[in-house]
């Protein structure tokens, strides 16, 4: 089936989401469609899915003008979308989520036709090498395999286009591949598939043609054989990029940050860290690479204060931090950048001007025993957004209604706003565009030249890569391997994590 | 101008839900009322005369027995004597001191919301605040009146304070949730407040209902010095309260750390603040405020201690806090709106022997339409808040 939107416009108060935004995907072809967080492409997708009417503009599928006014008609007309954030019951199992709403039935009271049902899923997930167990349950599903429960309800509904936004947001690398795999045999199999990323490396790898938006414009449609990063990346954010961090020779100085056989249990008081030792020093960048799950999140957890550990020992600039509360850690100069910033670095409903003193409105001048100094947290919030260049209309704004770069940006501005000698930096850069990518790793690398201590914990290969002047990998609770920037390869620091040494 | 608008902007739909309602509440009143609706099919249109008339009779009793009628006061002015004067004021007057312990409770609550613990115990703290302030009273009998009556109102607070305290560090220290907790907490309070009054101590020896000696000799001193208006000066403590409890939420570093534990535990605590600490100090504050509700009433309205010292102050208070969107200027305004109409309804009851319980209907038709927001704005066809519904925030804040 072929789709084409033509001269889509759609406008929000305040807001051109987009505007005459043209694409067109072909029968059996890959459409990636790239921009950064807030360039229209959900909007866009929404419109094609019947969530939203667009101002103006037309949906053509297969030249014939629709339109859509609910997905349910969008389904119908053969749209398949896997949302970014999965929409399945997790007490059902895999053939019932996928049936969900389109259950076979059979006698006069219409039950339902369970075997019928399960040998669709299992033909289904045969034909386009969609490897998922049809009894197995949804909460037990890893989310790379939830991914393919998600595809599999759109077939299972005759989708002709399998709309996937942002779909590698949630995956690690090996179930990224795996997708991949799975879109090529299903664009062989005759179904269009559009893919929506702001990953430059995916679309390159996966699409058969490429459409770039940025700020609500098609800003321009190439061929991936005949464009490059750098390109792509121009196009996206409308100026030059770089792509590839500049970092100098790293001087590592004396130890700040010292592990010794640390062990950690996890929620479910199961040993997550399995005895690490690890060594940090002033003026370099650890990077620890590995697949979630690691016990990357309870290692964090521990220095900052927010898990008690079993046994072991730590200490910052010869301190022992064993035990300590995370006030006391982020006293004693530990700048904390959080896995998930909208759920562990900051409060949406508050403006910026609180969330820049979250951690320091205790302190002198923002407080005075206990009433809060408004001017003085006001004065330090417009230093920080200035400084950091966050977009925000003003510090009295409401942290939820910032683009995600732009929160990142103000834990970031947040945490290095005071003297910092160790900074832990979990997942820093997940989810944002390139262009603030680019800037926090910039960002980081100025407090490690500054003479901090830098553990960088991160599941992208290609950030760990750019900026660990060692590459610590674990893998199952434990340091498998610390590898000097020189030696850490893709493929060397793969192997690790995927447990080969 | 602008400053002006965006501060009377949360008024607007709680305004129109309030109009809503006695809308829908007038619909109900003509037909509850048999006579006109039997004279329809005969003389129908002096049955929608005599409707619409009645309607407009009822709700002026209403406000009548809210606020006072002008009739009186234009008599008081021509007069000028005390008596005349009292009798324009009652009305005002009783509705004032009917919001009084409803504007404690609904801080309580609106407090423990914002802190992002669900303080269901209002009832509970607040009985045992009215039990603390007449055992303090009683004791300290004999010492002058003004220490006695100071003391008696910390000890309200403390008793408040205490019966607060303790969900909140069950939550804090074993993860007991708070709701269940509040809530059983009420009935173990009532069966203290029974048992005490049955100590030789605390009971009126000359009465076989369980009820407490006669607070007389510390009395809340009464606001306007006329005879028969009740309003005393625990209506003004009420309103200083409130902008007390604004400071500390707004203006403190413990109100931030509350307000950052209400709106997102996780990264509170990720930021060094104590989740525990937050729940507990929460739940205390909101205890503190029944409490000292439940002192005031105890010692300013009624004068003896015992169970009906409490006509579920603590449950209203939750509609309250909600109705005012968990502000304390809110609060006050909602628990005011709610002393009229409990007021009035008296008033309206007696002129019009249109029954009390429609009163609470209405009552209810106004939480209801306020906590349905997006039904005011289809009624009045406002603009929804997002442009959209589900507009996405990082597309809106890409401008």
């Amino acid at each position: 089936m072929r789709l084409e939107l033509r001269d889509i416009t759609k406008q929000f108060p305040g807001v051109l989401a987009n505007d005459r935004i043209s694409i067109a995907a072909d029968r059996g072809k890959v459409l990636g469609l790239l921009g950064e967080n807030g360039a229209g492409k959900t909007t866009l997708m929404n419109i094609l899915s019947g969530l939203y009417r667009p101002d103006s503009g037309q949906i053509l599928v297969d030249g014939e003008p629709r339109t859509f006014n609910d997905p349910a008609e969008a389904i119908k007309a053969g749209i398949g979308m896997v949302h970014q954030h999965f929409m399945l019951v997790p007490v059902f199992d895999v053939v019932e989520s996928v049936a969900l709403g389109e259950e076979p039935v059979r006698g006069v009271l219409g039950t339902f036709d369970r075997s019928a049902a399960r040998a669709r899923v299992v033909e289904l997930s045969n034909q386009y090498g969609l490897d998922v167990d049809p009894d197995a349950r949804i909460e037990d599903l890893p989310v790379g395999v939830r991914q393919r429960v998600e595809i599999l309800k759109a077939l299972y509904r005759h989708s002709d286009v399998l709309v996937l936004d942002e779909p590698s947001a949630v995956l690690t690398p090996g179930e990224t591949e795996e997708l991949f795999g799975i879109i090529r045999s299903l664009a062989a199999g005759g179904t269009t598939v559009i893919f929506i990323t702001h990953k430059l490396n995916e679309v390159l790898e996966v699409a058969d043609t490429i459409t770039v938006l940025r700020r609500g414009r098609v800003a321009g449609t190439v061929l991936p054989h005949e464009t490059t990063r750098e390109e792509l990346a121009n196009l996206m954010v409308g100026r030059d990029v770089e792509l590839t961090v500049v970092r100098g020779e790293a001087h590592p100085g004396e130890v700040v940050l010292e592990l010794k056989d640390v062990f950690v249990r996890d929620d479910r008081d199961e040993m997550a860290i399995k005895g690490v030792t690890l060594e940090v020093r002033a003026g370099e960048i650890v990077a620890v690479a590995g697949v979630q799950g690691n016990g990357q999140t309870e290692l964090v957890e521990a220095i900052t204060g927010l898990r008690r550990v079993d046994s072991g020992h730590m200490a910052v600039g010869g301190q022992a931090i064993d035990g300590a509360s995370p006030r006391k850690v982020s006293d004693m100069g530990v700048a904390h950048i959080p896995e998930d910033r909208t759920r562990d670095g900051l409060i949406k409903a508050m403006t910026v001007a609180e969330n820049y003193v979250l951690d320091s409105y205790h302190r002198e001048p923002y407080s005075h025993g206990v009433r809060l100094n408004r001017k003085a947290i006001a004065e330090h919030a417009s230093t920080g957004v200035q400084e950091f260049d966050i977009r925000t209309p003003s510090i009295e704004t409401h942290v939820g209604n910032l683009s995600g770069g732009n929160q990142q940006k103000v834990i970031v501005a947040r945490e290095f706003s005071r003297p910092v000698k160790l900074v832990v930096a979990s997942q820093p850069t997940r989810g944002l565009d390139v262009g603030s990518i680019e800037y926090i790793h910039r960002r980081i690398i100025e407090q490690r030249d500054a003479g901090a201590a830098i553990l960088i914990v991160s599941t992208e290969l290609d950030e760990v890569l750019a900026l660990g002047d060692r590459v610590a990998v674990m893998f199952a609770g434990r340091i498998v391997g610390i590898l000097p920037s020189a030696q850490a390869t893709k493929e060397a620091v793969g192997m690790l994590m995927g447990g080969v040494h | 101008m602008s400053g002006l608008r965006r501060r009377l902007r949360p008024l607007f739909i709680p305004a129109l839900a309030v109009l809503s309602a006695f809308l829908v509440g007038s619909i109900f009143l003509v037909l509850t009322d048999l006579k006109n609706i039997a004279l329809l099919p005969t003389d129908p249109v002096h049955a929608v005369t005599n409707a619409f008339g009645d309607v407009l009779n009822a709700y002026r009793a209403l406000l009548q027995g809210a606020f006072g009628d002008p009739a009186r006061f234009a008599t008081a002015m021509q007069t000028g004597t005390p008596k005349a004067w009292a009798t324009a004021f009652r009305p005002i007057s009783e509705t004032l001191l009917a919001a009084t312990p409803l504007i404690f409770t609904g801080l309580a609550i609106a407090v423990s919301f914002r802190s992002g613990v669900f303080n269901i115990g209002g009832d509970g703290q607040f009985v045992l605040g009215a039990l603390g302030a007449t055992i303090v009273a009683l004791a300290l009998r004999g010492a002058p009146a003004p220490v006695t009556l100071v003391a008696a109102l910390i000890g309200g607070i403390v008793f408040g304070a205490a019966w607060g305290f303790i969900p909140g560090f069950l939550k804090a220290r074993t993860g007991a949730h708070e709701v269940i907790t509040t809530i059983m907490l009420n009935y173990v309070a009532l069966q203290i407040v029974q048992l005490s009054l049955r100590t030789d101590f605390l009971r009126q020896s000359s009465s076989s209902q369980p009820i407490s000696k006669v607070l007389d000799f510390v009395r809340v001193p009464l606001l306007i010095p006329l005879t028969g208006l009740r309003l005393h000066w625990g209506f003004v403590v009420a309103l200083l309260v409130a902008v007390l409890v604004s400071w500390f939420m707004f203006k403190t570093t413990k109100g931030f750390e509350l307000r950052s534990a209400g709106l997102n535990l996780t990264a509170a605590r990720y930021a060094g603040m104590s989740a525990g600490g937050s729940i507990i100090l929460a739940m205390a504050v909101s205890g503190a405020l029944a409490g000292l509700g439940g002192a005031f009433q105890v010692m300013g309205t009624v004068t003896q201690m015992s169970n009906d010292v409490n006509s579920g102050y603590g449950w209203t208070a939750i509609a309250l806090a909600l109705l005012g969107g968990t502000r304390p200027g809110g609060v006050v305004a909602a628990a005011l709106l709610f002393g009229a109409l409990n007021n009035g309804g008296h008033g309206m009851q007696v002129e019009t022997s249109i029954p009390l319980d429609l009163l609470v209907f209405i009552q209810a038709l106004v939480i209801m339409f306020v906590a349905a927001p997006n039904l005011v704005r289809m009624i009045y066809r406002l603009k929804p808040k997002g442009s959209e519904p589900g507009a996405p925030a990082e597309e809106g804040a890409a401008a």
